[in-house]
Parts: structure tokens; sequence; C-alpha cells
């Protein structure tokens, strides 16, 4: 080896000596959150795919391999369908009127106004306000005969309605009460979006003589698309997590009208301790979030102007 | 062409402090004015107002004689350049050109003619599809300025455009937008700190601080006759050089023992104990053997090719700079001996800042006529 070339490798070796201590050090400063990931993400999600495949004791201990077994009984069972079926409608129930509302509600509350800041706050109140809490404040307002709503029905002479009992209003009504819980969060992503966008634009198009309702078509909407863009995701994503007001409201009744996959799960899992099945409707649950973001990324990446 | 008129125009945002007090100024029909000063100093908020994005708290403006005070910004008829260009990131330049020609009733035949038009002009044509992430600073500064020529407004308000751009690019735009306004016959309100953009581009500059006007004039007679203390340093690069001089026995003492004698028809002098001498750096000679001078020990040399500047201390506390052009191999710590000629002095009160003397700093401007 001539000088030049053991110079050479000796400064190579040194180098991936570097890369390598950078390596671990990056690793140890993901430590902390893979760990948390590890353990309450990454592990249960891998076994809750093996036990999917298998047949379960009551406790949960996995028995026999039955393949796809559990898959195709979910399919021909009129329960999961029913399932799978309020899942969807209550997706397209929540998302696009949520994100609506809090759209509204936001571009309303962007106005400089004196007092302003009380209805900010006020639209976003919900976000600081537990599902529980919330939920029993929408069961006072459903009740039939002490609620809000059927005091308003009855005084403009409208028979009163049973909010959370009729199969047909149930799974609406927990929708109302979700938009409205839906709304704080979504609501301040999105005022947090439009301040984010330049004043002198708007200023510009004033000068232009541009009308309110063509800045907010030309301008506010395109420059807020990445924000409504995030905001729809996770609240669709959310719709399918739902569990805590279908168990606090209606508990997945009447009928079965407002018993969503997550909901299904639990019982299936707790209260029935078929925990197999549960699994695989997990499973499908996650392959259908899946889905449905992937194809929103495709549509909304031509839709969404980044700066 | 328009004419603006602001007459005894004030702005406070809360009642006390004015941000702008008793503007009065008529700014005439195809003229390049420049609004200058530090920052904070009003001048934005002056142009805001003019474009009708401020309202004015009193006074009156009038644009072609009619009072504009209440009129919305759309029915102004002028056009603006904002300091971030206002262009929208989701349009292309052909849509940033165009937006808003829709209100004015140009059809959309006419709105391309135009637009292709002005890209011609600026050179923007092959860019027309681009969107303006993927332009220069340069070129997204050109499509304001197209966005600004399309409207065909009379009027055209120009807030710090080019203080995004780099020296070089800036030097160019500054000759280009003063082209264009000179070809388009546009009355122009151009807002800029940098006194350089102030001096090269006005036909008349309005110096403000504090949101008070401290003059109004054409360039070389706010630099030969600067009104007060303010604009003496502020107009001009390096600025003028500033000493508080003792007057007594027909002498000026100048930190103890700078000794210079008063010129005779400067007389009047001897009323005030002290002033404040001002030097422009072009007006420190080196001096002759015959001449009187003082001596001062060179603190730092900058060679700029076609000019050298010379800083040096100046007694104690203070240092000068003087301007020579040429170049002058000098070595920081040289003792050089300098002179001034006494008719290049100006005087300053010390106690208001105002110019004492109302003759001008005597300037050789030459003429050149073809």
């Amino acid at each position: 080896m001539t000088m030049a070339q053991e110079v050479r490798a000796s400064d190579e070796k040194k180098l991936r000596k570097r890369e390598w201590s950078n390596f671990l050090t990056g690793i140890l400063f993901l430590l902390p959150s893979l760990l948390l990931f590890g353990v309450f993400l990454f592990y249960p999600m891998v076994r809750t795919v093996y036990l999917s495949l298998f047949l379960t004791s009551s406790q949960g201990v996995p028995i026999v391999f039955v393949g796809w077994d559990n898959f195709f009984a979910l399919f021909q069972s009129t329960s999961f369908q029913l399932s799978a079926k309020a899942t969807a409608l209550f997706v397209l129930y929540t998302v696009p009127a949520s994100v609506l509302l809090a759209t509204a509600l936001a571009v309303l509350a962007n106005q400089k106004l004196k007092g302003i800041g009380l209805f900010r706050t006020m639209f976003s109140a919900t976000m600081g306000m537990s599902v529980a809490a919330s939920s029993v404040i929408w069961m006072f307002l459903f009740n039939p005969s002490i609620g809000l709503f059927n005091r308003i029905l009855a005084a403009l002479n409208i028979p009163g309605i049973q909010w959370l009992l009729d199969p047909q209003y149930a799974l609406l009504s927990v929708s109302i009460a979700t938009i409205w819980m839906n709304t704080g969060f979504a609501f301040l992503i999105l005022l947090g979006g439009l301040q984010n966008i330049d004043s002198s634009l708007y200023e510009s198009a004033k000068i232009a003589g541009v009308s309110d309702a063509c800045q907010l078509r030309k301008i506010t909407l395109p420059m807020l698309s990445p924000t409504l863009f995030f905001v729809t995701t996770v609240t669709l994503i959310n719709a399918f997590q739902t569990f805590g007001q279908i168990d606090l409201l209606t508990k997945g009744g009447p009928m079965e009208s407002t018993n969503v996959i997550v909901y299904s799960i639990y019982k299936d899992a707790f209260i029935n301790y078929n925990v197999g099945s549960a699994s695989a409707q997990a499973v499908l649950l996650f392959a259908a979030v899946l889905i449905v973001t992937v194809i929103q990324f495709k549509i909304g990446e031509r839709k969404v102007h980044y700066q | 062409m328009r004419k603006v008129e602001l007459k005894e125009i004030t702005k406070t945002y809360d009642g006390k402090i004015d941000v702008l007090s008793s503007i009065d100024v008529t700014i005439e029909p195809g003229e390049f004015f420049v609004l200058v000063g530090p920052s904070g100093c009003g001048k934005s908020t002056m142009l805001r107002m003019i474009a009708g994005l401020e309202s004015i708290t009193s006074g009156e403006l009038a644009l072609d004689g009619k009072r504009a005070n209440a009129l919305p910004p759309s029915e102004r008829d002028l056009s603006m350049v904002f300091q971030n260009y206002a262009l929208y990131p989701h349009l292309t330049v052909e849509q940033n050109i165009t937006f808003g020609l829709h209100v004015k009733k140009i059809s959309k035949k006419e709105q391309k003619v135009r637009c292709e038009e002005v890209c011609e002009m600026l050179g923007l044509t092959p860019y027309m599809k681009r969107k303006p992430k993927e332009l220069s600073g340069g070129q997204r500064q050109r499509v304001a300025l197209a966005r600004a020529v399309v409207t065909e407004a009379p009027l055209c308000l120009m807030d710090e455009p080019l203080s995004n751009l780099d020296a070089k690019l800036r030097a160019k735009m500054r000759s280009e937008i003063r082209q264009l306004q000179r070809k388009l016959g546009l009355t122009m309100i151009y807002v800029t700190h940098d006194q350089t953009e102030a001096m090269t581009m006005a036909d008349r500059m309005m110096i403000l601080s504090n949101g008070r006007v401290q003059q109004i004039g054409r360039p070389l007679d706010v630099y030969n006759h600067p009104d007060n203390l303010f604009v003496a340093s502020f107009i001009g690069s390096p600025p003028m050089n500033l000493i508080e001089a003792e007057v007594s026995d027909s002498m000026l003492t100048a930190d103890g023992h700078w000794v210079m004698p008063i010129p005779n028809e400067k007389k009047w002098l001897l009323r005030e104990d002290k002033v404040m001498l001002g030097i422009r750096p072009e007006h420190i000679k080196l001096a002759k053997e015959s001449e009187p001078g003082f001596f001062v020990q060179v603190a730092n040399v900058e060679v700029l090719g076609t000019e050298t500047l010379v800083t040096f201390d100046f007694g104690e506390k203070s240092q000068w700079v003087a301007k020579w052009s040429g170049q002058y191999d000098i070595l920081p710590g040289t003792k050089l001996r300098i002179t001034v000629d006494n008719k290049h002095y100006a005087f300053f009160s010390v106690k208001n800042g105002k110019r004492l003397d109302r003759s001008p700093i005597p300037a050789a401007v030459k003429k050149v006529s073809s």
C-alpha cells in the first residue's frame, strides 16, 4: 500500500466511525418515543394481527389457528355489515359537516373586530372538554321528556322525537353531538391557518377591487388548503375511531343502529370475550382507515397548494 | 397621471401618539416622488393612507382635486407594489398578473393581450406559466411590477419594492423602474429607507422622521441644502461629518484644540455660543504645504476603485470620513494633514438642529446637454 492509499484508508475509517457514532446518537434521541410506541402501539398491532388468525379462549389466549376464518365469518355476519354501514354513515355525517362548520366559524372569527377574542374562545372551547362531559350534556339535551330539543319541538307544536332511542334518529343524534365536539379542534387549527395568510394578499385584492366572496374563493380557500387537508385527515381518522360518545349515549343501540366498528370491537372483545373476531375487526378497520387516507392523499395532493 | 394632495394629514392609532403629524404636500402629475426615512418613521403608513388601506385621522387627501378620504381603495384608480410582492403562490405568473382585472370589466381576450404586452415589456414572457416559487427574487419583483402596470392605473404606489433584492439587482431595478415610470407617464409614490434609492430615483423627495416632515425637495437641493441635522446625517453616503464647535472671538473651537477662523461673511455666528459644524466627506482635502490644516491619524482606509474612503480620528470621540476620488495607498496609523475650504462648512443650531445659514453649501453640479 502506498502512503497516499494508507492516508485515504485511515480517513475513510475515521469517517465511517463518525457516521456510526452519529447513528447511535440519533437512535438515543429516538429511544424514548420508540420505546413508548413499541409498548403501546407496535406490539399491540402485531399481536392484533396474530390474534385475528386464531380462535381464542375467553381469556384471549389463542387456541386454534384458523387462518382467515375469522374474516370470512365477519363478511357473512349481518351484524358486522350493519356495523360497517353505521361506521361509513357516521363518517359521512360528521366529517364534512365538522370541517365545513369549523371553516365557516374560523372565517367569521378571523375578522378584526372588538371582542373577537371572546368568540374565538367560545368556538374553540369544545376542544377543552372531555368526550364524557360533552356526552352527558348532550344526553340531557336529547332527553325525550326534559331535553331542550323536544321542548323546542313542543313549542312549535311538533311531536317529540326519541332522539337516542329511535333507530331512525340515533346515529344522526350521535353525529350531531360529535360534530359539536369536533368543532373546537378543527376551528382552532383552521383559524391558525387563516392567520398565517399574508395580509398583503388581501390588501392587493382590495386595491384591485375584488369582492369578498371572490377573495374567499380565490385567496382564502387555496391558501388554507394545506390546513383544510390536515384537519380533514385527522377528523376522518378520529371519526373511524369514535368510541366514547357511542358508549355513553347509546351503547351501540337501538337495534345496533349506532354500533360502529370500534364499539363492536369493544363489545366482542370485552363483553362477548371473542378476542379473535374482535382482532379481525380491528385489522379490517385499520385497513379501511389506511385505504381511505391513502386515497385522500392521492386526491388531495392535486388540490393542495403548499407554499 | 394624477395629482395627489395631502393637506394637514395626521394619523394616530391610540389618540395619544401621532404616527404622522400635519403632513402637507402636493405630488404633481407624472412626478416620481420618494418618501424616505428610517424604519418606523411613518412612511409606509402614509403610503397606505394614500392607498386607502389605513384610515386618515384628520386632514384631507385629494386625488386630482377631489376629496378622497373615504374612497375605498378600489375606487382610487391606483396600483400598489408591496415589499413582499404579495404574489399569490397558488396562481401562475399569468394568473397573478391578470388577477382582479375582471372587476374592471376587461374581457378575457383583452386581459390576455395586456398581460402579454406587460410580460414582453418586463421580460417575463418565458415564465408566464410558472408559479411564483419557481422564480428568482428579481423575477418575482418583476411580476409584482407587471401586476401594477397591467391595471393601467395612472398612480402607482411602491412600498420598499427593492429591499428584498441583492445589491446588484437592486441597482439594476432602480434604473428599470425609473425608466418604466417615465415611459408610461405614471405618477409614482415610492417608499424606501435607502437614501441611495431616494437620491437616484426621485424627482422630489420627502424626508420623514418620527412622523414629521423634515424636508421636501429635489434630491440635489436636499443634499446641498439640508434643512436640519437629521437630513444632513441621513442623506449622503457616507454621511456628513458633524462636530460640536464653540464660538469665541471670531474663532471656532472643536473638541478643545481644533481651531478654525470664522469667515468674514459668517460673522453672524458670533451670536451663538455653540454650533454644530457639518462637512461633507468629499469636501475634506489633503492640505497643500502653503495651506493651513490639521494633523489627523488615519484609522481605516476603504479603496472602492473609483474613490477612496479614509476614516480618521477627529478629536477624542468622533471619527470622520473623507471621500477622495481616485485610488490612495494609505496605511492605517499614517498622519495626514487635511484641510477644508471654509465655504463648505454647514452650521446647525445645537438647540434644535436647524440649519443656521441659509446660503447653500456650494456644490459643483455640471450641466450636460445634447
